[in-house]
């Protein structure tokens, strides 16, 4: 019961009951002394936020901060050392591998509750009329399976950039070990508390939660805000860590233009995520406390604007679609030479091209509001800078098409997922400037053919690259490989099933299909349609659980991985055995060519300093 | 291995990194307060709301002559003077809470609005509430590092905390430079 009582997880988990207790107490307690009735929705948002502040203090995240903040020093990031076995993952870990594999955990749990969402809607969508659910309940499952797939795709990202980025780029951990915690940290409390919302009534805003609807919704609503703004906190210290350690922790000689792309893409994700988040977190703050203190920022009786929300909420929610998919893009980029054996083709371009899609993906939000009545002259220079996303993503398949070209291919379910990534995602760019072009979009918009398309992003810019991502770096986490049957049955039976329901969603949604509705008539004739893509949607979650069992599985009972068993130049692959050794490298290496020159005969890309220089220059990049 | 000389560059290394990250989280925050400003004009337009003028700029002199205080005090932890690092730093943090009772105690009270009563109300309780709790925040920042200062925590080789603060102060008060003008001056009541 003592040991079990020390796993930072569980004094978390107390310290949030306890802080949500005081915050509900708190204020019930200060309203009574005045004389008033309680009430329930600020005393549950204080209670929401303060559970979460206590989870912090339980879990054992300011611990190192207060012996800071009274003047004295703590043992450095590089002196940390874990509890052996599993149970490090359910502790308050300063590795960065360790709280990669915990983001990873979390996110994949997130996604398995996310996707279920789906699967009860779309079993009600299979058919007109009503048949397991109340129309309440269906509005907050969609509502839900946006907002918990987002934070999931936040935390999956984080997953990869925390475990790969030192890794690839030879540092010993993140500039910040104890904010890389915190960060993670911050996202599990927050997580509880999103989940909580279906249980205080849910909302029916969907995951966009627009006033003037969200400034009446029921008090899910509220649990809604607080959880998202705080997983934007854990996000935006995310991004900030990483652009750190990508500035200041490079092994000696990689310089920018010779770092992986990977490290590039995070790059341009932080930069993203560090600036903008902060704006879904004050346009919720706002609609908050509108609810709560009568503040009427959107409320057009007191003279605000519903509009204003539009504009604050989608310059974040529109670069945050560049957020989830670059990171995946830059995985496809780094695993293409590997399998195909040629060098990558235009490195340069690609790694600009990703700063350029963030930048543009700045410029871009407006296209979101065509139909909502802003000022007019606003729509053509936002559909201009729309199509100009265009430009530096076809960079991204150029590059990879050329690269493909003329390569020895070899056919390993990691590669599966990258050329499923390629295909589908170019699908999804292909069903985007229609919904960017202003006359088609105001046919479009609010359709199942923006869904499609969403989904058809999403999975070739996310999804497939992650599970193409797990396959490849799995061996590194647990010194084993996965399954490559099953991992190939995953492959085919998602990517066709994927396929048809997106299709069939494009389809419903060309005939006029509205986003977000619980029922249609039958004589619309979308029945058909409606059931193959709930059949899809299912056969879909079927290959994941597939994946699910795999990737348990082949923990205890996959084939243990020997050596460099992708043959890549990574310094990851190439020097360190798996899994990984805590602390990474145990002697710098020095980079000493370009990243990617698969097949050039005697390139090479890092070397081991050698020993007598080795404290001369461990000095400057391992300080 | 570790002679001093590597120890002492190492260091520096690291506050170097540090330095990067604080710079970074000034950018993001100031992106909150971008976005109230661009809701200010997008709501208020050319309107500003009813306020006390002497008393804004009262409370204005007085944030901008602390960041002058803190200064001082930064300078002075770097040349180890820490009897004059302690002074500087306690009149910052004075005038910081000048700066909060001023705008919370006095111009909240006066306001002839509540945050509940129209957009004006809303868009100035929740400028200077935002702006307030990073004040706030600040004086907090300072009161660790004046009791570290007090117990000789520093020297002018180490001070990271104390330029930590100090920077962070100076950052909220370049946001009240950009509010200021924008609830008090632009516009007409």
């Amino acid at each position: 019961m003592k040991k079990f009582l020390s796993i930072g997880f569980v004094t978390g988990i107390i310290g949030q009951i306890i802080g949500t207790a005081v915050g509900i107490g708190l204020l019930a307690g200060i309203r009574a002394l005045m004389g008033l009735a309680p009430k329930a929705e600020p005393a549950a948002v204080l209670g929401a936020a303060l559970g979460i502040v206590g989870f912090m203090i339980g879990v054992g995240g300011f611990r190192d901060w207060f012996t800071w903040a009274k003047g004295e020093d703590t043992f450095e990031a590089e002196e940390f050392h874990d509890q052996p076995g599993i149970i490090r993952y359910w502790g308050y870990s300063l590795d960065h591998k360790v709280i990669g594999v915990q983001y990873g955990i979390l996110s994949l749990l997130l996604m398995a509750l996310g996707g279920t969402f789906a699967l009860i809607f779309r079993a009600e969508l299979a058919q007109t009329g009503m048949q397991f659910i109340s129309l309440d309940f269906f509005n907050t499952l969609i509502g839900m399976h946006g907002m918990v797939l987002i934070i999931s795709i936040l935390l999956g990202i984080s997953a990869m950039s925390n475990y790969l980025v030192p890794l690839l780029i030879g540092a010993k951990d993140m500039a910040f070990p104890r904010l890389n915690a915190f960060g993670f940290w911050l996202a599990v409390p927050a997580s509880i508390v999103i989940v909580a919302a279906i249980f205080t009534g849910g909302f029916d805003t969907g995951w966009t939660g627009y006033p003037p609807l969200s400034a009446r919704a029921p008090l899910g609503m509220q649990m809604f805000f607080v959880a998202v703004f705080f997983a934007g906190w854990s996000s935006i210290i995310g991004a900030l860590n990483l652009i750190v350690t990508i500035l200041r922790m490079r092994a000696q000689g990689m310089n920018m233009f010779r770092m992986p792309i990977f490290a590039w893409a995070v790059l341009a994700t932080s930069l993203i995520a560090l600036t903008a988040t902060q704006l879904i977190g004050t346009s919720f703050q706002m609609v908050s406390f509108q609810r709560l203190f009568g503040m009427g920022f959107f409320d057009p009786a007191k003279g605000g604007n519903p509009l204003l929300f539009q504009h604050l909420f989608w310059f974040y929610s529109h670069p945050a679609v560049y957020v989830f998919i670059l990171p995946g893009l830059g995985i496809i980029s780094e695993l293409l030479p590997v399998f195909v054996r040629k060098p990558l083709f235009g490195y340069k371009w690609v790694a600009m091209s990703s700063l350029g899609i963030a930048l543009v993906g700045f410029m871009v939000w407006a296209h979101h509001m065509f139909t909502s009545g802003m000022e007019e002259y606003l729509r053509v220079p936002f559909m201009y800078s729309t199509l100009l996303v265009a430009v530096p993503t076809g960079i991204k398949f150029f590059s990879w098409t050329a690269t493909i070209w003329q390569g020895r291919m070899r056919f390993a379910t990691p590669m599966l997922f990258t050329l499923g990534a390629i295909i589908v995602f170019l699908l999804g760019g292909l069903t985007g400037p229609p919904l960017g072009t202003v006359a088609t979009d105001l046919h479009l918009h609010d359709t199942y053919f923006v869904v499609g398309h969403f989904h058809d992003t999403l999975f070739g810019g996310y999804m497939f690259p992650l599970f193409a991502a797990i396959y490849f770096w799995y061996p590194k986490i647990t010194g084993r490989r996965m399954n490559e049957t099953l991992g190939k049955i995953h492959f085919y039976l998602m990517t066709p099933s994927f396929l048809v329901m997106t299709f069939g969603q494009m389809a419903v949604g060309l005939l006029g299909m509205r986003r977000r509705i619980a029922d249609y008539d039958p004589a619309q004739g979308f029945q058909p349609t409606n059931f193959i893509v709930t059949i899809a949607a299912f056969l879909v979650a079927l290959s994941i659980l597939i994946f699910f069992i795999n990737l348990f599985v082949s923990a205890k009972k996959g084939e243990v991985a020997k050596g460099n068993i992708w043959e890549s130049r990574s310094p990851e692959w190439s020097i360190l055995p798996s899994p990984a050794p805590e602390h990474n490298y145990a002697q710098p290496f020095n980079v000493v060519g370009d990243p990617y020159d698969y097949g050039l005969k005697g390139s090479k890309f890092v070397e081991i300093a050698p020993l007598q220089a080795v404290d001369q220059k461990a000095r400057g990049t391992h300080g | 291995m570790n002679t001093p000389a590597t120890t002492l560059e190492k260091r520096a290394y690291k506050i170097g990194t540090a330095r990067v990250g604080l710079w970074l989280f000034f950018l993001s925050d100031a992106f909150v307060f971008a976005a109230l400003l661009v809701s200010r004009f997008y709501l208020l337009g050319d309107k500003r709301p009813h306020l006390e003028q002497g008393l804004g700029l009262i409370v204005t002199s007085v944030l901008l002559i602390s960041s002058f205080f803190m200064n001082r005090a930064e300078v002075q932890i770097s040349q180890g003077n820490r009897k004059a690092f302690v002074t500087s730093t306690l009149i910052t943090m004075l005038l910081g809470i000048v700066f909060l009772v001023g705008v919370v105690g006095f111009e909240w009270g006066l306001a002839p609005f509540g945050p509940a009563d129209g957009v004006e109300g809303a868009m100035f309780y929740m400028m200077t509430g935002m702006h307030a709790f990073h004040v706030l925040t600040g004086v907090v920042f300072l009161f660790i590092i004046l009791r570290n200062g007090i117990k000789g925590r520093y020297s002018p080789e180490k001070h990271w905390a104390v330029e930590a603060a100090a920077n962070y102060w100076h950052f909220v008060d370049l946001i009240w430079i950009f509010f200021y003008p924008a609830l008090y001056l632009i516009g007409t009541v």
